[in-house]
């Protein structure tokens, strides 16, 4: 009988206090973070999408080369010497024209081995997060500042001047080649001369 | 309320039927929408959550997509499954649950029927809703529904006793079965409800309370079983048997028995506020009586009926979400073995007291 009003009491009591927690709960701020309209704060060295500054790239294709994916493809042309580029930030003098800069997000490993060798630091982890896309082609991103166009006009332009320098080159060398034939001829006249002598 | 109707339209067949609907459009729908809210607001706060957000401010239309949701979803019936019996049991329970609103005062104007044994027709037509669950899981051709079936007819019979015999003991004091008269006999003064004594004064009064407050306790465990509350939702156990009696029920009849759950909720909360607390009355006093305007008191008593019924909602989903559930064989001990020796004890001392 005792224990039987005992677990009555029990019962009830435990009840009683299982539902003053609860009630406690009732007015205890929610922990929700609502994510698209509330973010958590990033931390300080977070590696998300990169970020090329194109006014800073001068094409030296090292971030390429020290990513381990491969996912960044880089194609420069040479500038005419005529041609002024400008500056980086950092003073370099700019010598070659970006025709090419994708970078493939949907490849990258985030490990960040591309952003230590630039030297002007012109690619780097942004805080950029949601980038996800329906299509897997939409994830390469295109840096390179000129249009088609421009960069065949570059290409042809580098093209062209080749061809003059080689034209030039080989003009050159026919140049030198008949002033040399001149010279034998010279010198074999002289020398015919001299066994006329 | 019936007469009004019956002058407005001039036939009494459209005033039954209005009457009959009015507090399904007007009370029950609405209710649920609220209550669903309502349940997912209190569960989210209880853990810390934000519940619904983003469907509306703070998300108050989420019940409302949900129901525009399973009215869209395809009605499956599944190939062994009784058509009829299939068909029939949503509507069964529902029904049952419906039926109880018949006897339930809202308002000292407005109550379904004036029918003089109100408490012994919501006990008898309650038991329809066993039927329907029973028939629900027996059609659905499906073990965990025939399970959740046979479990929910064992809990719902077994707490059918403690309830009734607490019911008794409400009757015995107030002396009818209408509900309304129960409302009624309790002032609108909280110290004339009966879980202070009712409103006869004298030391059975005072001898009274502790009595009453134990059959209340009694009441509102039972009632929360027999609407298949946690911790008594071991019929619809979703960790163990899927959903129980409803696991094959899809769309448009797997609403209609959420919402006869929670009528069903808000039923046996205005039970318990009419037979303890006072249904319909005010706690202290009406306004309307105070400046003179006695159209202002059906109101107010609407106002003070929802609030009870929705506090004792509340409660249950407190509960709900405080407690774990109880396994089958503790279900029926505390109902055998707990509840209804306490209901019969409770039952001999109050009437004792009131031959005082």
């Amino acid at each position: 009988m005792k224990e039987y009003l005992k677990n009555t009491w029990l019962g009830i009591w435990t009840v009683l206090v299982g539902m003053k927690i609860t009630f406690k709960h009732l007015f205890t701020p929610s922990v929700t973070i609502q994510y698209p309209d509330v973010k958590v704060a990033l931390p300080e060295r977070v590696r998300n999408r990169l970020y090329v500054n194109m006014d800073d790239c001068i094409g030296c294709d090292q971030c390429a080369r020290a990513c381990p994916v491969e996912c960044i493809e880089i194609e420069t042309v040479k500038s005419l010497p005529t041609e002024d580029l400008g500056k980086t930030s950092n003073g370099k003098k700019k010598a070659l024209w970006v025709t090419k800069f994708n970078i493939d997000i949907a490849k990258c490993c985030y490990c960040q081995l591309c952003v230590f060798p630039c030297p002007t630091e012109c690619i780097y982890m942004t805080d950029a997060y949601e980038f996800s896309e329906f299509d897997r082609n939409d994830l390469v991103y295109k840096f390179a500042t000129l249009t088609n166009d421009e960069a065949e006009e570059k290409k042809l332009n580098f093209e062209k001047m080749q061809a003059e320098k080689e034209a030039e080159k080989a003009a050159a060398a026919k140049a030198k080649a008949e002033a040399a034939a001149k010279a034998k001829q010279d010198e074999s006249n002289s020398t015919d001369d001299k066994t006329k002598e | 309320m019936y007469e009004f109707l019956t002058n407005i339209f001039n036939s009494e067949v459209i005033a039954i039927i209005i009457a009959a609907f009015l507090p399904l459009f007007l009370f029950i729908l609405p209710f649920a929408l609220f209550a669903v809210y309502l349940e997912r607001k209190v569960s989210a706060f209880m853990q810390d959550r934000l519940g619904p957000m983003r469907t509306g401010p703070y998300g108050v239309l989420q019940t409302v997509a949900d129901i525009l949701k399973l009215i869209q979803k395809e009605d499956i019936i599944n190939k062994d499954a009784d058509k009829k019996l299939f068909n029939l049991a949503p509507v069964l329970v529902f029904a049952g649950s419906y039926a109880v609103f018949a006897a339930i005062p809202f308002t000292s104007i407005f109550i379904g029927t004036w029918s003089d044994i109100g408490l012994f027709f919501i006990i008898a037509i309650s038991s329809l809703v066993v039927a329907g669950i029973l028939m629900s899981g027996w059609a659905s051709n499906n073990k965990y529904s025939l399970l959740g079936a046979m479990r929910s007819a064992a809990q719902i019979i077994s707490y059918e006793i403690p309830t009734a015999l607490v019911v008794l003991t409400v009757v015995m004091i107030t002396g009818t079965l209408s509900l309304s008269t129960i409302s009624e006999i309790q002032t609108p003064y909280f110290w004339n409800w009966l879980i202070f004594g009712g409103s006869v004064w004298g030391i059975q009064k005072f001898l009274l309370i502790p009595f009453m407050i134990v059959a209340f306790i009694i009441f509102y465990i039972a009632s929360l079983a027999e609407v298949n509350r946690t911790p008594f939702d071991i019929p619809e156990a979703e960790s163990e048997l899927v959903a129980g009696y409803h696991t094959e029920y899809s769309g448009m009849k797997f609403a209609i028995f959420f919402l006869a759950e929670y009528a069903n909720m808000f039923a046996v909360s205005a039970i318990a506020a009419t037979i303890f607390f006072g249904g319909y009355q005010s706690p202290f006093g009406y306004f309307g009586n105070l400046i003179g305007a006695s159209w202002l008191i059906p109101i107010e008593q609407l106002f003070w009926f929802t609030m009870k019924g929705i506090f004792f909602v509340f409660v249950q989903m407190w509960l709900r979400w405080t407690l774990p559930r109880l396994r089958v064989d503790q279900l029926m001990t505390v109902c055998w073995k707990y509840l209804i020796p306490y209901a019969i004890v409770n039952l001999i001392i109050v009437g004792l007291i009131s031959l005082i």
